[in-house]
């Protein structure tokens, strides 16, 4: 009597309770709902757009815009009222909005680390004053923060005849605050290309004596050879070529000041709000991370021997980074998507001038928020891209 | 014998620890002056303290105004905060610009909502307690009310009954002790019409103008109802669904739009705390269920389909600032609709706010599927249960309780978010401090509104990060060591 195995399969399941076949069936449902929704929504808008008369496409951007969205003083694309277009537009605020979110990011990255290690001082005052400011910061709206710091401090300053100066070459006012700027003149080239030069041997050099080290154990003053040739070598460059610059300094002339860069108040406030918001943020983060290396690390590197300054950076911080990096990221995103709250004090970021504006006067707000959309998915998959590449750089690597 | 007399034969007292090593005196050197720029430390921050703590103790509690007609009653030396603004034009802050006479529909929304909360927010809250304190609620509402019917001209016997009637049921099914799922249910499928109706009044449904509606919204309810029981006897839990959802949909349309008679308070009189609060709890009550469904479709790994959807809207709406969302909702959804579809500011705000918030809740949700061992799904696969009931039994109650932490961030974080609506010009609470001080009579108060509102939003969201790390406390006792 021979079994014959593999034939008492199980029971086959009906058509309908197989789940391959659920799949397929919920997949191709959801499909079709989808479908129909875009083509409902594309629908009503086409003929919504009809219309309305707005023609739909990008030609409005190279329409003259018209209208101008920054001062002259500020304006960094070199925008012209009577031959820009909304193109320009769309160009002066994606510069206006990398350089706050770029300062932002890396203002805040200072406030967040000093707070973070305050926060977790032994004494008892600092990590008090660190947590009032933490708590203070993050459980209030940061919009109602940029407003604050825009009308309650910036614009309770004084105005621009009584401006308040630093060395009669910084002044700050209700307005703006107006720095000198340099002017190169010919020859002036050899400072950057020095200066360049002069990263360029501190990257080399650091990681040769990285490379030493693991292999030797011997230390080099990497710190300070550093900035001798960071200092040394673009100062030569400008002793050499007899100091080819002049600076554009800042002087009251009648109502204004004249020469110079003047950021406006909007900048400011912005980058204050947006620096100590975010600093709190990552301070936490900064918090969590040195928390979660065990204390047993510190005991092991103090059992070797190493100095305390040496155990946190070489044992902490290594390990403390790998827990701090992911969440930074995400606030350093957060910093960039909450530049565009410069609309509530008119700072002329791209949101500001773009979506606002531009759209006001063109009508083409399918084309506009779409732009849009994609400036900022494009920057937060570029943020996301370089952590991910530093997480990777900094991870723990396991067998 | 040796003479042992120099040997103790009692003990010695015990002798009092050092000097520095107790008492006041051992604190502050060890906390406060351990090292030399721990001293330093200190110091900067007294004289820090100093500096910021008597100024404005003294501007904010020992010399402001109580009490003021204008600007100009605040405006003489050594005046500190002109609270006296505040209190001239609290309502404005709290309601908007909300029938006076109404005030009473959002504030009672408003209890009803802290008394259903706080039995489900704080489980040691005995159900004898709970039921005791809303049958308690439910008669003084119904004295207050029997009493304000005739002097209130807006309040009829319908509301007063209709609300008695609900905190009434809750009261009763909380002291029989029926399954806090059941009562969770009636909470979710009965509170958010009754409150829609006391805010706003009824709805204007079209479908209901004609007698010929009104038989089809009688038929669905009917009809739906009598096919729910019937497969409930057939034990179809299809039919049983199909059937109760239609009576319930064509009950709650019919319901809406009776609206209990209530005067409409059209949505652009809503403001100030009482719209900050709308907002957010419509967006959180939409952006939990909505995002428990998104995370489940990103992580159905059988469906790419439906996966690459999920992925698509939380990454598109995550990559994105809310503001250009609200633009989106404001701008984009007019045009989205056929002519002659207009949805109110506030639902498009809503719908701006909901999108945005379930994004970022499924991205939560998520971590707490993936912490979910694989062994917990073939348990339950192994069990025979379907996918709802496998979800709904094993996974999602295990899931949520891990990131309940991050779910309540994520609440503080939409809460504080729904202050962007004020950029689109819905009267928040923060547009209500901006452009209560553009009135001529209180020109320049700025400081006050502001310091006003950023305490609301503190205590708001404080209390809520609070609550977060005492749930994480209590749900962490098992790991404890």
């Amino acid at each position: 009597m021979a079994v014959e195995i593999g034939s008492s399969s199980a029971p086959k399941a009906s058509f309908w309770r197989d789940q391959r076949n659920r799949a397929i069936m919920t997949q191709v449902v959801v499909i079709s709902l989808f479908v129909a929704f875009v083509w409902f929504i594309v629908d009503n808008t086409i003929e919504n757009l009809a219309r309305l008369g707005i023609e739909p496409g990008f030609e409005f951007l190279g329409e003259i815009a018209g209208f101008m969205p920054t001062s002259p003083n500020f304006n960094l694309t070199n925008f012209d009222m009577n031959s820009s277009t909304h193109g320009d537009v769309f160009l002066l605020g994606l510069v206006n909005t990398i350089l706050i979110s770029f300062c932002g990011i890396v203002l805040a990255t200072v406030v967040g680390f000093i707070v973070g290690v305050l926060r977790l001082s032994s004494n008892m005052l600092i990590s008090f004053v660190a947590a009032i400011y933490i708590e203070g910061t993050r459980n209030v709206p940061l919009l109602l923060q940029i407003l604050i710091w825009y009308f309650g401090v910036f614009l309770s300053l004084p105005n621009v005849r009584s401006s308040l100066d630093i060395g009669e070459v910084i002044f700050l006012n209700d307005r703006y605050l107006t720095f000198p700027v340099p002017v190169p003149e010919p020859g002036f080239m050899l400072f950057p290309i020095s200066l360049i030069l002069a990263i360029g041997a501190v990257v080399v050099l650091a990681k040769w004596a990285k490379k030493r080290q693991d292999a030797t154990g011997e230390q080099f003053p990497v710190f300070w050879t550093s900035v001798g040739l960071v200092t040394v070598l673009p100062l030569l460059a400008l002793i050499v070529t007899g100091f080819p610059v002049t600076w554009d300094i800042p002087s009251l002339q009648g109502f204004n000041f004249q020469g110079g860069t003047q950021a406006p108040a909007a900048f400011w406030a912005l980058l204050a709000a947006l620096t100590f918001y975010t600093g709190a943020f990552i301070a936490e983060n900064v918090r969590a991370g040195i928390q979660a290396v065990s204390h047993g690390q510190t005991e092991a590197a103090f059992a070797l021997g190493l100095r305390p300054g040496l155990t946190m950076r070489k044992i902490i911080i290594p390990q403390a980074l790998r827990v701090i990096v992911p969440p930074t990221t995400s606030q350093y995103l957060n910093l960039t998507k909450n530049s565009s709250l410069a609309i509530a004090i008119g700072y002329p970021d791209l949101v500001n001038v773009f979506t606002g504006i531009s759209l006001n006067q063109t009508g083409n707000a399918v084309e506009i928020i779409a732009l849009t959309m994609l400036v900022y998915l494009t920057i937060s998959l570029l943020i996301s891209l370089f952590m991910n590449w530093y997480n990777k750089r900094i991870a723990l690597v396991e067998r | 014998m040796t003479d042992i007399s120099y040997v103790k034969t009692e003990r010695h007292e015990s002798l009092p620890p050092p000097k520095s090593e107790v008492g006041i005196i051992h604190w502050l050197r060890s906390n406060l002056f351990s090292t030399w720029y721990n001293s330093i430390g200190t110091v900067a921050v007294l004289y820090l303290f100093y500096l910021v703590v008597p100024p404005l103790v003294d501007w904010a509690l020992i010399s402001p105004v109580w009490d003021a007609q204008s600007n100009q009653d605040c405006r003489f030396e050594g005046a500190g905060a002109c609270w006296g603004f505040i209190g001239a034009r609290i309502n404005l802050f709290f309601y908007g610009f909300y029938d006076m006479e109404n005030y009473w529909r959002p504030t009672l929304v408003g209890l009803m909502l802290l008394f259903l909360a706080i039995p489900i927010l704080f489980e040691q809250v005995p159900r004898k307690v709970a039921s005791g304190g809303f049958a308690l609620f439910a008669l003084f509402w119904a004295i207050w009310a029997i009493g304000g019917i005739g002097t209130v001209a807006s309040l009829n016997l319908a509301v007063a009954a209709g609300v008695f009637l609900f905190l009434a049921a809750v009261a009763i099914a909380s002291y029989l002790k029926a399954p806090r799922s059941a009562c969770a249910i009636a909470v979710v499928a009965a509170f958010p019409w009754l409150s829609v109706s006391l805010l706003y009044g009824p709805l204007n449904v079209e479908s209901l103008q004609s007698g010929f509606g009104i038989a089809i919204y009688a038929i669905l309810l009917i009809g739906g109802g009598a096919l729910g029981l019937w497969s409930r006897q057939r034990r179809d839990a299809l039919g049983t669904m199909v059937g109760f959802l239609l009576a319930y949909a064509a009950l709650v349309i019919i319901y809406m739009s009776w609206g209990m008679d209530l005067t409409v308070q059209p949505t652009n009189t809503f403001g100030g705390l009482m719209l900050t609060l709308v907002l957010s709890v419509v967006a959180i009550g939409v952006s939990l269920p909505l995002g428990i469904v998104l995370a489940l479709g990103r992580r159905a790994h059988t469906m790419p389909a439906v996966q690459m959807l999920c992925i698509g809207f939380i990454e598109l709406v995550r990559a994105v600032p809310l503001i250009t969302i609200l633009f989106m909702a404001q701008f984009m959804l007019p045009l989205f609709l056929p002519e002659g579809v207009n949805f109110d500011n506030v639902v498009r705000a809503l719908v701006g706010v909901s999108m945005f918030a379930s994004a970022y809740m499924a991205e939560v949700v998520r971590g707490g599927l993936q912490a979910i061992p694989k062994g917990q799904f073939e348990a339950a696969d192994s069990l025979g249960l379907n996918f709802f009931l496998k979800m709904r039994l094993i996974i999602l109650p295990q899931a949520l309780k891990i990131v309940i932490p991050g779910i309540v961030s994520t609440f503080i974080g939409l809460f504080k978010d729904t202050s962007l609506v004020s950029i689109i010009g819905l009267m928040d609470l923060l547009l209500i401090a901006k452009s209560s001080v553009t009135d001529s009579k209180w020109l320049g108060l700025e400081h006050e509104a502001y310091f006003f509102i950023a305490l609301i939003y503190f205590v708001f969201c404080f209390g809520m990060s609070r609550y977060s790390i005492y749930l994480e406390r209590k749900l962490h006792t098992g790991h404890k060591r």
